[in-house]
């Protein structure tokens, strides 16, 4: 007797997903202005009325006009433009970017878009109207003028949300499934009929629960669309198995997501519909499917069951849906693409874990994501697994193999460490154990939370930069005063020192993600995503507003591994052992270590510097600019004084770093870590919830490394800073237990918001089962020790760089880069070269 | 029990995380200093001599080999301790010749077995038996090298002969709780057909052996002769090529153990 509850057969991937995918991947993906134009036209037709209503009607105007497109080979539809992987604007975010970046775009380092000028034309038409009504430029104003000036010195960074939607959440899916629109719709009218008229909230929550009834009739027009366009293309059919194939797709169509889905088809459909429609309201990214083994699985059991439907043609349902996930995309701006390269958007589905109850919920399903997973070997979605003590051995083995494909994915959570966690940011037991991860590693409680879950990104190293001035950055003072770096007598004075510049940084960046919090609330209420997570209807407000049960701010440090090698380097050599003065750590920290800067930055100084000149009045020479940019790039240096550096840089090389497995410097990240999770969980945000940070970097650790001069640890000025929890790249030379156990020394529990562990792996390391089972024991034992997250490239060094040098031959090689996987080949050479650059655990 | 073996001292030079050849799971080894042997392949030439040496790496001179004791090398075996119990794994006493100190080999294991930890030895076995008598309570799994059933050849390349070695291979085979034949697989020295078959036969032939492993000749080792300043007997040879190992692996096969390439 079969006493498994799943199946672990291998089911084969059939033409179509083939076909699906070269079709994807045919083109340069394209900026299309239909949205632009049509949310343009109904901002315009609703001046003076109330937002919530405007954004109603403007989803409606989008749903009923938006161009809608069947694609080849097709079986779930619905595409929010018209060529695959394009991507829609969103100008009531911000627009200015794009419009500066018009004639670059197509030809920038990462995530290049082509953009027709056809396009341009209407979209620079479009882009009159919204000067001055955008939530940039609203959450610009509401910011303290220390904020800003703090913004752009490069110590922290909110563009996501500052520039774009907010996203970061998992609706309740099973809901929609379960009762269709027309049940939200039903809950929304009944809630409408129940309210007092004396009631002080009648007026907001009348307005947005009409605004709630508007767009669930909007998405249903939507669909309805697809339905007759399904028609239309079945009637002009000549191949009878396609024409047939329409025919379902248009039976599917007009009933979902109106209804509820009453096959898995329809299900399936009806997920559909749902995802790519919340990314056509808002440009938010980071909209996670999260537990699709479990929502699905009823339907799946019916069909199969019932006898409706075979594993088989599931399967291709579901790497249908897989391949869809693909084909939304969004245009960032060009500073903003290099933090999240890869065209990702963050689409997180997990599979495995618990259930409310506390038991085991893998299921057929769960494997089944794997199996999609490894026929599409595509960056999306972001694929996930939890792991619990109670998880069966052959799913971990199942997702090793996976792991082994080298597409990065999928990811793994440690529900030990995680549900903990969430308890203690006041989720119910039930609703801790059904967590899913949002976007990168963010953990929540679906169809509950409005987390904001990548609110900023906090350069750590920056305040310590700050020390060294007394709060000085590029001439202008924007910490607070700390004293003269070189009279301190004591390593606690010097970290206290550490801490107030940080602190007050902290509190710099609350009043950036709260400003932008509010301008969200006032400008750009989402009345479609609300309608899904709980208790808007209940609460009468969108999610923007504090509709959600569960309200969070995660702004995400990183940089702990420079931080911790830094601060031990300067205790070590500084105060304990005498061997170095502050005085002439604090030059060769100025002066690079001895080394001359990249090109690229000095370039830019240059350039500054000269127009700082010219402005004076100075007459600029060809030679004053080579002189000028010579000066810069050796940091004006003397050969004596590089020998003298480059020493002070050896004797840190000789000091112990984190991510060997050395007791004294782990514990000592350990309180550094606690410096950046500690203070944020005092702060509030306005939707009434709380601060919790994160420790993960998404690829922004490139870029902000490019902002960031040299650091004690002997990380030289402008290269990238250490990603996530990892140790800096390279430093963890003891294999990878050691580089793990040193990680798991961190207090994982308090960074809620997620930490992110990369590690990567020669192909050779997982070669046969052993392999495979060694490489599990690897993340058992890691977990065992409250690791939250841990994440894998598998893939040989001379891969990569022969992807380098022949990205054609690679168009689809997929790496991990943070929190997500991407086409190695749309990143840049920079982070390119981070990756190849991480340690490479060979030692198998 | 543990202060006892604790306050051993021995010489090792060098501790190695992660490995998973070298017995079941995720495995930690400790190489110990000196070895009876020398064997002209050997790819860890620093181990041979028990005194402390300077070897060139990468341009840097270094130090090779520290006396330790056993408290200070159970500091490091027990910080990978969850991936032994999550694999299976254990500790490895490696060479050198890990009973070239028995005392301080024993008293490792004898740790280990207090902590709950797997242990294997991988040895020659060219030391009295009763050396191995004292070390065998506390030894899960002995990886026992055989070179070669010649004993001139046996001499020839390694330096001393084989008599030693294949007898206390019988009695430990009687006495060990599992024994696991390994061969050096070596061009001109030990990889033909007939030889590998004779090594064979003779692993079946010991009591409760059931695994043979062939490790291929690699020339990993090369740079460390040359940071040494000392002659690489093997100049140029290629490693075997796979096609020969998997002939090899049937040819062994014939005997009926289970063989196989690799750790």
């Amino acid at each position: 007797m079969n006493t498994k509850k799943y199946t672990v057969t291998d089911i084969p991937k059939t033409e179509r997903i083939t076909k699906l995918i070269d079709n994807l991947y045919a083109k340069m993906p394209v900026i299309e202005a239909d949205r632009g134009v049509l949310i343009t036209e109904s901002y315009k037709a609703t001046e003076g009325e109330p937002i919530i209503l405007r954004r109603a009607k403007a989803f409606m105007h989008i749903c009923k006009n938006l161009p809608i497109t069947i694609r080849d080979f097709e079986l779930i539809v619905g595409s929010n433009t018209k060529n695959p992987r394009g991507c829609q604007v969103f100008p009531e975010y911000s627009f200015e970017w794009l419009e500066s970046e018009f004639d670059t775009v197509a030809t920038r380092n990462a995530d290049p878009f082509y953009i027709s000028d056809e396009t341009k034309a209407s979209l620079h038409e479009v882009y009159k109207y919204w000067k001055g009504k955008t939530t940039s430029e609203l959450a610009t104003s509401y910011m303290s003028k220390e904020t800003l000036k703090a913004i752009e010195h490069n110590i922290f960074t909110p563009g996501n949300y500052f520039y774009n939607g907010i996203g970061h959440v998992t609706v309740d899916y099973a809901k929609v499934l379960e009762k269709g629109l027309d049940g939200i719709i039903e809950e929304a009218k009944d809630a409408l009929s129940k309210l007092s008229f004396e009631d002080p909230t009648y007026i907001k929550r009348t307005q947005f629960l009409n605004a709630v009834i508007l767009s669930c009739e909007a998405a249903e027009i939507y669909a309805a669309r697809y339905a007759k366009l399904a028609l239309d293309m079945a009637a002009k059919e000549t191949d009878k198995k396609r024409h047939d194939e329409l025919i379902v797709i248009a039976s599917n169509c007009a009933r979902v997501p109106k209804l509820g889905a009453s096959s898995f088809y329809e299900a399936c459909q009806s997920f559909w519909f749902i995802q790519m429609l919340l990314q056509t309201e808002s440009s938010g990214h980071s909209i996670s499917p999260g537990r699709f083994d479990q929502y699905m699985y009823p339907y799946f059991k019916k069909d199969l069951d019932a006898g409706k439907i075979t594993r088989e043609a599931a399967q291709e349902l579901m790497d249908c849906i897989w391949v869809k996930l693909n084909d939304l995309n969004k245009v960032r701006d060009a500073a903003s693409a290099e933090g999240f390269a890869g065209y990702s958007l963050f689409q997180n589905l997990i599979a495995g874990g618990q259930t409310k109850e506390g038991l085991d919920a893998t299921n057929d399903l769960s494997f089944m994501c794997i199996q999609a997973t490894m026929h599409v070997l595509l960056p999306q979605p972001s694929f996930s697994v939890r792991v619990w003590n109670g998880t069966p051995h052959e799913f971990m083995i199942k997702a090793a193999e996976l792991t082994r494909t080298g597409v990065g994915l999928p990811a793994y959570y440690n529900d030990e460490v995680i549900i903990p966690s969430l308890l203690s940011r006041g989720l119910t037991i039930e609703d801790a154990r059904d967590y899913n991860i949002i976007g990168c590693v963010e953990p929540q409680k679906s169809g509950k939370t409005d987390g904001w879950h990548d609110a900023a990104f906090f350069n750590m190293c920056r305040p310590l930069e700050l020390v060294f001035s007394d709060g000085y950055d590029d001439g202008e003072f924007i910490g607070v005063h700390t004293g003269d770096v070189t009279q301190m007598k004591t390593f606690e004075e010097f970290y206290d020192a550490y801490k107030a510049q940080n602190n007050y940084m902290l509190k710099l960046l609350v009043n950036a993600d709260n400003a932008i919090d509010v301008a969200h609330g006032e400008l750009c209420p989402l009345p479609f995503q609300s309608c899904m997570v709980e208790d808007c209807i209940g609460r009468g407000k969108s999610l923007q507003e504090g509709g959600a049960i569960y309200n969070f701010t995660g702004p995400q440090g990183f940089g702990v591994a420079n931080m911790a090698d830094s601060l031990y380097a300067v205790k070590t050599l500084v105060f304990d052992r005498k061997t170095v003065t502050m005085r002439d750590l604090k030059d060769a920290l100025e002066h690079n270590f001895g080394e001359d800067i990249p090109d690229s930055i000095a370039q830019a100084k240059t350039q500054k510097e000269i127009k700082k000149l010219a402005q004076s009045g100075k007459v600029i020479t060809e030679s004053l600019i080579l002189e000028t940019f010579k000066k810069i790039k050796t940091c004006g240096m003397q050969p004596f004084q590089r020998t003298k550096y480059r020493k002070i840089r050896e004797m840190i090389d000789e000091i112990p770093k984190f991510g060997n497995d050395i007791p004294e410097i782990d514990a000592f990240a350990r309180d550094v870590a606690y410096t950046y999770t500690r203070p944020l969980e005092t702060f509030k945000n306005p939707r009434g919830g709380m601060y919790q940070a994160g420790l993960y970097p998404v690829s922004a650790n490139v870029p902000l490394g490019a902002q960031t001069g040299a650091t004690p640890d002997g990380r030289l000025a402008y290269t990238p800073v250490a990603d996530g929890v990892s140790p800096s790249a390279g430093k963890d030379t003891h294999g990878p237990t050691s580089s793990a156990n040193s990680v798991s020394k961190l207090d994982h529990g308090i960074a809620s918001n997620g930490t992110l562990f990369n590690m990567k792996f020669h192909p050779s390391a997982l070669e046969g089962r052993s392999g495979l089972e060694s490489f599990v024991a690897l993340i058992r034992a890691y977990f065992d020790q409250k690791g939250s997250h841990m994440q894998f490239n598998v893939v040989s060094r001379e891969t990569l760089r022969d992807a380098q040098a022949h990205p054609e031959k690679y168009k689809s090689l997929v790496v991990r880069v943070a929190g997500y996987s991407a086409l190695f080949t749309s990143l840049s050479k920079s982070l390119q070269d981070d990756i190849i650059n991480r340690t490479e655990q060979s030692r198998f | 029990m543990t202060e006892q073996f604790n306050n051993v001292k021995g010489r090792i030079f060098d501790i190695q995380k992660f490995s998973v050849h070298d017995g079941p799971g995720i495995r930690t080894i400790v190489f110990l200093k000196g070895c009876y042997l020398r064997c002209r392949w050997c790819c860890n030439p620093e181990s041979q001599e028990y005194s402390i040496q300077k070897m060139i790496r990468a341009g840097k001179e270094e130090t090779v080999g520290r006396d330790v004791t056993v408290g200070e090398v159970m500091e490091e075996i027990i910080k990978d301790f969850p991936y032994y119990r999550r694999s299976g794994g254990g500790v490895t006493l490696s060479g050198g010749e890990a009973l070239a100190q028995p005392e301080f080999a024993t008293a490792i294991l004898s740790a280990c077995k207090e902590q709950g930890i797997n242990t294997a030895i991988e040895t020659t076995a060219f030391t009295d038996y009763s050396v191995i008598e004292e070390i065998l309570p506390v030894c899960d799994l002995f990886l026992l090298d055989i070179k070669h059933t010649n004993s001139d050849k046996h001499k020839e390349f390694t330096t001393q002969s084989n008599e030693l070695i294949l007898d206390n291979a019988k009695r430990l085979a009687k006495d060990a709780k599992e024994l696991v034949i390994r061969v050096p697989v070596i061009p001109t020295f030990n990889d033909t057909c007939e030889e590998i078959l004779s090594i064979a036969q003779f692993a079946k032939s010991l009591e409760n052996v059931k695994e043979l492993h062939l490790l291929p000749y690699h020339r990993l080792g090369f740079d460390k002769y040359v940071g040494l300043n000392r002659e690489y007997k093997m100049g140029d040879l290629p490693s075997p090529a796979k096609e020969h190992m998997e002939l090899l692996k049937k040819t062994a096969e014939q005997t009926g153990l289970e063989v196989i390439i690799g750790g």
